[in-house]
């Protein structure tokens, strides 16, 4: 898009949503939020990006294919659920853990990762879909 | 480590050889079948301890729960029955693969010969050592496949490959019946092992459901051990390479179903049409198949067809129900893996050593193969019920049981006498003849075969030859323990060569003035059934491939009419389908909502539900595609505001961005299909698409209305109000549910939603011409353009 007001904002609304995709990601567990919705609101900066800046410039933003960032994710989530059977419970059952950094008591879950892993395979599907569909010209 | 360890070692050890097999050849050369051999005589020794406990009457069982919720264990069951067969299997196939070591020696692939071979080993142990219903069937099946890998070995040639598909066809299909017929069995008796269905056997006998059960197991039964009009694929078979043949289509995996019916004897078997069934189907495969037999001039499509012969014969003493009936089957299966393991690898050593198989290409072998001769004769003689060898104790205890008066077993007997003569005809034409005579100029230089290829037959002839002379020994070891496993009573086998005048050894000796007859007119007898075939011209054979190419075009057709590649025509199907889901079962049991009684809403609510309605309107009245996407955002956001204001944050923030990304995707897709910028379609083509939408759309309302008329059940809502903070540590009762209560349903969906990911991406790059690849499969154009 050829736009001069839209191509200079974009980085900039691109890289303030990304953030908050992060930050309501990380917050789901006790506000609204999550997994679901963070990954769709990536998922939003990265196609404004591509509509601003192109397909190739986001693939080359985002480094991994689509679809492996989605794998990956994948992958977390199942390996979060495995990780409870090492400790003997269930599959699937919340770990969860305590430790203390810079005075901070941080709360870790594997609920957590599993929720990062939602997070990538929903950034991963549908950015591959919505690029897939931009480049039209290209193949 | 116990017993029941080392049993299930044994079971398992097969398949570990398998998968050592490929390197092993790789080191050592064919050499490496001499190591490989030690697993069989390994399982051998291992099932030879436990011949004194079942002599003595006992059984062994043993095993491990496999899948307890469903009651299927992982248990075997070694009795009379089923050691005999473990011990034809060990024991042959110990031979077999010293046999294949020196038959397939410098062969390229011959490391995956011996993992296959193992495979199949491990299969049919399993089969036949198998207690519970479901590793039976599943050890079936392996043999099967195992046996489709082996025969389909040659993989280049078309023969070899249409050979191995039609046996997987048929003896799979069957193994198919054969697994109904055991959940039939299942559902009578609550039993899925068959050491506790021994003792059922009136109970099942009783049930309205045993006709259903017996001709579900006679299913299995009778294509696995090709009983016409399902012999055809054992003769196309013979395309495997010659120890497959003389090991899965001779000695063991044919006779799986025999011992199929031998392991239901005491279940199914002594009724009425247990009686005439498996008789009839068992004289008819002898006859058909010696005939057959004596048709062909390729020395292992005549031993194929008498192994047709032979199982029919087995087939029809299971189920014949006279006196000495079984025992015959007994002394009768084992005399027959015996000779006819031998002979066919008689016939692969002739095959090997001169370049043909052709019993009339062949002649005067004598003198340069004369082990070989001599080792085909002794199979021959215990082929044709002579003695001294172990085939005469069979064939005597065979007209034992049919020398009763009376208008049945005089029929039975007089099919028997012509089946057994062509048999002794054609044992003669495969031992003898090419042996015989003035020497035949052959493709390759005839000379003895090395070691590795007579050990094999030349133990097995031997073997028949003992067990005849220590018969003793081998019936109370062996025949005997088998024979009361399949009655289900004890019974005791005392056949031995010592002269016995009477009736039996009148038949047999007429059996050898005829067979000798048939031998003398081998050539003519020979014409004149080729010429009856011809005659005929339609076999089972060709009705298969006929089958497999009327299905192949049905599935065409089908496809054809179903997928037929336009969008519209499917969506127009899902949402006629699903207006139908809603809209008719309400009307049909008359569950039609009441009408609803509408509470006072709030202007802001109400002016939000009033910009949805106009988002819609608009989307109705939009000019172009684009502009209709966009207005259905409005409509979405507009419900997502609802969802906001009804206390669902969540909801709604997802709503939000789903509606804002589908209106992105929608417009990309637009831009992709590059379709016309608006609907041009007439009227009489959009008006039907709106009546659709109209009734999807009453549906959905009517379901809701319905839905919400009944009491709220808070039952989940408190429950997760309660625990989440307390169990799960998140106060976010939605976000704890996805991903600690219902975890792994999301992950689940996570995974749907990347499969979705990756369905689109390959649809996306699909190129055009999708077209002329549906017409590829064609089997009409596939035909004529051949």
């Amino acid at each position: 898009m050829k736009s001069l007001i839209f191509r200079t904002a974009a980085p900039l609304i691109v890289g303030v949503m990304l953030l908050f995709s992060v930050f309501v990601l990380l917050r789901g567990h006790n506000e609204p939020g999550g997994g679901f919705i963070g990954g769709l609101i990536a998922v939003a900066a990265l196609s404004i990006y591509g509509i601003a800046f192109g397909v190739e410039t986001v693939r080359r933003a985002i480094v991994f294919h689509p679809l492996a960032i989605s794998g990956a994710g994948l992958l977390l989530a199942t390996l979060s659920g495995l990780l409870s059977m090492v400790f003997h419970v269930p599959f699937m059952s919340g770990l969860w853990a305590y430790p203390v950094i810079l005075g901070e008591e941080i709360p870790l879950s594997s609920v957590m990762t599993f929720d990062i892993g939602v997070y990538l395979v929903v950034v991963g599907a549908v950015t591959s879909i919505a690029l897939s569909l931009e480049e039209r010209g290209e193949d | 480590m116990n017993v029941a360890d080392l049993t299930f070692l044994a079971l398992c050890l097969p398949f570990l050889g398998a998968l050592a097999a490929p390197l092993l050849t790789r080191l050592f050369g064919h050499n490496a079948a001499w190591v490989l051999a030690l697993i069989p005589v390994a399982i051998f020794a291992h099932f030879t301890g436990f011949s004194a406990d079942i002599a003595r009457g006992g059984t062994v069982t043993g095993g491990y729960a496999w899948v307890p919720s469903f009651n299927v264990s992982f248990s075997w069951l070694v009795d009379g029955l089923s050691l005999t067969f473990i011990l034809l299997i060990s024991g042959i196939g110990a031979l077999i693969v010293l046999y294949a070591g020196g038959y397939l020696k410098g062969h390229p692939h011959q490391g995956r010969f011996f993992s296959f071979l193992l495979m199949f080993m491990g299969s049919m142990l399993g089969l036949v050592a198998s207690d519970s219903f479901l590793m039976l069937f599943v050890f079936w099946e392996m043999t099967s496949i195992t046996s489709f890998l082996l025969i389909g070995f040659d993989h280049q040639r078309e023969a070899a490959r249409r050979a191995a598909f039609q046996a997987l066809v048929v003896t799979g299909g069957g193994g198919l019946f054969l697994l109904a017929g055991l959940i039939v069995l299942w559902n009578i008796t609550g039993v899925t092992q068959f050491s506790g269905l021994a003792s059922l056997g009136p109970v099942v006998k009783a049930s309205p459901l045993y006709l259903a059960a017996l001709i579900l197991v006679l299913g299995g039964a009778f294509t696995k051990s090709a009983q016409f009009p399902f012999h055809f694929w054992l003769p196309n078979a013979m395309e495997a390479p010659t120890p497959v043949s003389a090991y899965l289509h001779s000695a063991t995996m044919v006779k799986a179903g025999v011992y199929l019916l031998m392991r239901l004897n005491p279940v199914l078997g002594g009724t009425t049409e247990w009686q005439i069934i498996l008789p009839v189907f068992g004289a008819a495969t002898l006859l058909i198949g010696a005939l057959l037999a004596v048709r062909q001039t390729d020395l292992k499509l005549m031993l194929a067809y008498t192994t047709m012969s032979s199982l029919g014969l087995l087939v029809m003493l299971t189920g014949f129900g006279a006196p000495y009936a079984i025992e015959a089957a007994v002394l009768y299966l084992v005399a027959h893996s015996l000779f006819k393991g031998a002979l066919f690898m008689v016939a692969g050593i002739i095959d090997h050593e001169t370049g043909t198989r052709d019993v009339t290409r062949l002649g005067g072998l004598r003198s340069a193969m004369p082990l070989t001769f001599a080792i085909a004769m002794a199979a021959a003689i215990s082929m044709g019920g002579l003695p001294p060898f172990f085939g005469f104790l069979a064939k005597e205890e065979v007209y034992a049981a049919l020398s009763a008066f009376g208008p049945r077993s005089i029929t039975f007997a007089a099919l028997v006498i012509i089946g057994n003569a062509l048999m002794f005809a054609v044992a003669f034409g495969v031992a003898l003849m090419p042996f015989v005579g003035k020497p035949v100029a052959t493709p390759k230089h005839a000379h003895e075969a090395p070691l590795l290829l007579w050990l094999g037959p030349g133990l097995l002839a031997l073997a028949g030859l003992a067990a005849a002379f220590l018969s003793g020994t081998v019936h109370a070891l062996i025949s005997s323990p088998m024979a009361s496993a399949i009655a289900g009573e004890a019974r005791t086998v005392t056949m031995s060569l010592e002269p016995h005048l009477g009736v039996p050894l009148a038949l047999s000796a007429l059996t050898v003035v005829v067979g000798i007859g048939f031998y003398l007119g081998l050539a003519r007898l020979r014409a004149g059934i080729a010429a009856v075939l011809t005659a005929i011209g339609w076999g089972p054979d060709r009705g298969f491939d006929q089958a497999i190419r009327g299905l192949v075009r049905l599935s065409f057709v089908v496809t054809r009419r179903l997928q037929n590649g336009r969008l519209d025509t499917y969506m127009t199907a899902t949402f006629v389908m699903v207006a139908v889901v809603l809209l008719v079962p309400p009307f049909l049991f008359g569950e039609l909502a009441r009408p609803p009684i509408f509470p006072s809403i709030p202007l802001h609510e109400f002016a939000i539900m009033a910009i949805a309605v106009i988002g819609l309107v608009a989307v109705l009245l939009a000019k172009d595609r684009l502009t209709a996407i966009v207005s259905l955002g409005i409509q979405g956001f507009s419900v997502a505001v609802i969802f906001l204001l009804y206390g669902a944050p969540d909801l709604a923030f997802t709503q939000f961005m789903i509606e804002t990304l589908a209106v992105v995707i929608l417009a990309l897709v637009m831009t992709r299909l590059r379709l016309s910028p608006s609907d041009h379609r007439p009227l009489r083509q959009t008006l039907p698409d709106a009546a659709i939408a109209l009734a999807c759309g009453l549906g959905a309302a009517l379901l809701l209305l319905t839905v919400t008329e009944g009491p709220f059940n808070t039952a989940l809502t408190d429950f997760f109000n309660q625990y989440s903070k307390t169990i799960a540590h998140g106060g976010n009762v939605v976000n704890v549910i996805i991903v600690d209560f219902r975890g792994t349903d999301t992950l689940g969906e996570i995974a749907v939603v990347m499969i979705a990911g990756l369905a689109v991406l390959s649809l996306v790059r699909l190129r055009a011409g999708s077209m002329r690849r549906i017409a590829d499969n064609d089997p009409e154009a596939e035909e004529a353009g051949r």
